[in-house]
């Protein structure tokens, strides 16, 4: 597995699950990605890894269409997400089609977000009976079985304020999950959390990652979970994908001198 | 002649009671309209289009800006020259709810601006519709924190229902001045009436404390 060259696996004969084409993103003057092109394969997972300010996040946020894009367009599963279909052109994706294409992507946070006022039960209930239409039944067998997966069957009721950051972000993974997204998010989960308490919310991620056939891009600052977690990594700089590679080889051999230069001071600071 | 009249006091103490259950009705009928109005602004200025928000912002100010005495004035004897004539006491229950709507925006306002982004770029990301990310994740986290201003309003509003003496609503101040010059007796009527605001303005206080505690563990606390 470690020794796959930076091709994206399978990317000859399947489309890929997500695609970025060119896609440009400018907050007035200020070029946060420049033409990006990125290919993530159904059931990869990748790493996006960067000093803060070279776009890692808003990747992530462009594809949950938290952000609009001002060049190119986002594909997802084959479908295009940020346009639509009209007429044999693309046109810019109506609020009707970004909900629709929604629906293939999960995101968690690095705040986790999760909703104060209902308990982690019902915050993982409410998406799937409004958005999806399960009945409560339904959807508390689904929820009680995905807290139960992250750990936190005995914790159901508790309100968020009442559970630890990790627990939390365990929460926000279960609400995610509960939605049966092809694509899931992950931005910095474990940035905003004690130390000791990462691991829990990683070993977590892992499990996801053995047991569900799920397409993963996460933002992270962890490069020890990132090289062994991760089909493959990307360095962003400055807007830019500078280098990327399978994890193993990426961090034992970064080319370029900025690469080099990051790794070694994320390193020395841990 | 003495200054207090024990006999006359208990005699229209009945009658107050009567018009005070009319000082009532238009406190809690302006109130509720004002909720409604206050939110239907609030969101209007937060979310709507450019026109939509501007227009708004002009209505809320000038409700703000201008007297309430002179909006019921203008209700009840202008409005029929358009054609639209309401009696008294819906005029009465209108003007106050447009005025106090006005107020209410703002505080709706500060709660919803009070709730993090973040918990919108959740419904965003679970896909939660508009209108269920507003009614079951946005009003629930904004409404607590603002209850005890909104409370502060429905004592204000309760307070300047004498005002609607002025289109003849028979509330209390109006029964009062009626009786005091029917027996060339205010002492009693007044006083009575002032001593009712009092006691409803601390028994309302009270509720919204109950209330504001009520709300308090369900909203939970951000971390």
């Amino acid at each position: 597995m470690n020794n796959r060259n930076d091709t994206t696996p399978g990317a000859e004969d399947a489309p890929p699950m997500v695609r970025f084409a060119g896609v440009t993103k400018r907050y007035g003057d200020l070029v946060v990605l420049d033409s990006l092109d990125l290919d993530v394969a159904a059931h990869e997972k990748v790493a996006i890894i960067g000093p803060s300010g070279s776009g890692k996040t808003t990747v992530l946020r462009m594809l949950m269409t938290l952000e609009t894009i001002d060049d190119g367009t986002i594909w997802v599963d084959g479908e295009p997400l940020t346009h639509m279909e009209r007429g044999g052109a693309l046109v810019r994706a109506d609020p009707q089609h970004l909900r629709r294409m929604r629906g293939h992507i999960g995101m968690v946070f690095q705040h986790f977000n999760l909703f104060p006022h209902m308990t982690a039960l019902k915050n993982c209930m409410e998406a799937p009976i409004t958005v999806l239409g399960l009945s409560r039944d339904e959807a508390r067998e689904r929820a009680g079985e995905l807290l139960s997966m992250v750990g936190l069957g005995d914790k159901l009721d508790h309100y968020p304020s009442q559970l630890s950051g990790g627990q939390q972000q365990r929460v926000a993974i279960a609400r995610a999950l509960a939605m049966r997204p092809k694509v899931m998010l992950f931005d910095e989960v474990t940035s905003a959390l004690d130390p000791e308490l990462c691991g829990e919310v990683l070993s977590v991620i892992r499990t996801l990652g053995r047991e569900h056939r799920l397409t993963m891009l996460m933002v992270t600052h962890q490069m020890g979970f990132a090289r062994e977690f991760a089909d493959r990594v990307c360095f962003f700089d400055q807007g830019r994908i500078l280098e990327q590679g399978p994890a193993e080889a990426f961090f034992a051999q970064p080319r370029e001198a900025r690469t080099q230069q990051f790794l070694r001071a994320v390193m020395e600071a841990v | 002649m003495k200054i207090w009249d024990w006999d006359y006091a208990w005699e229209v103490l009945p009658i107050l009671a009567e018009a005070s259950v009319v000082t009532l009705q238009a406190t809690l009928a302006g109130f509720l309209l004002a909720l409604v109005v206050g939110l239907l602004f609030a969101v209007g200025r937060m979310t709507g289009p450019a026109w939509l928000r501007w227009s708004v912002t002009g209505v809320v100010e000038f409700l703000r800006s201008t007297p309430l005495l002179i909006q019921i004035f203008f209700l009840y004897y202008v409005m029929p020259e358009f054609g639209i004539t309401l009696d008294a006491m819906p005029t009465g229950v209108l003007a106050l709810g447009l005025h106090y709507g006005a107020y209410c925006a703002e505080v709706y306002r500060a709660g919803l601006d009070n709730v993090p982004r973040g918990q919108w770029e959740a419904a965003i990301a679970l896909n939660l519709s508009p209108w269920v990310t507003f009614r079951r994740v946005i009003l629930p986290q904004a409404i607590p924190p603002i209850v005890p201003a909104l409370g502060n309003y429905l004592v204000a509003l309760f307070k300047e229902t004498p005002l609607l003496s002025v289109i003849a609503v028979l509330e209390l101040m109006q029964t009062a001045k009626i009786l005091g010059s029917e027996s060339f007796q205010y002492t009693e009527p007044i006083t009575l009436v002032g001593l009712f605001f009092l006691a409803f303005s601390l028994v309302s206080a009270a509720l919204i404390r109950q209330v504001e505690k009520a709300l308090q563990p369900r909203a939970g606390r951000r971390t």
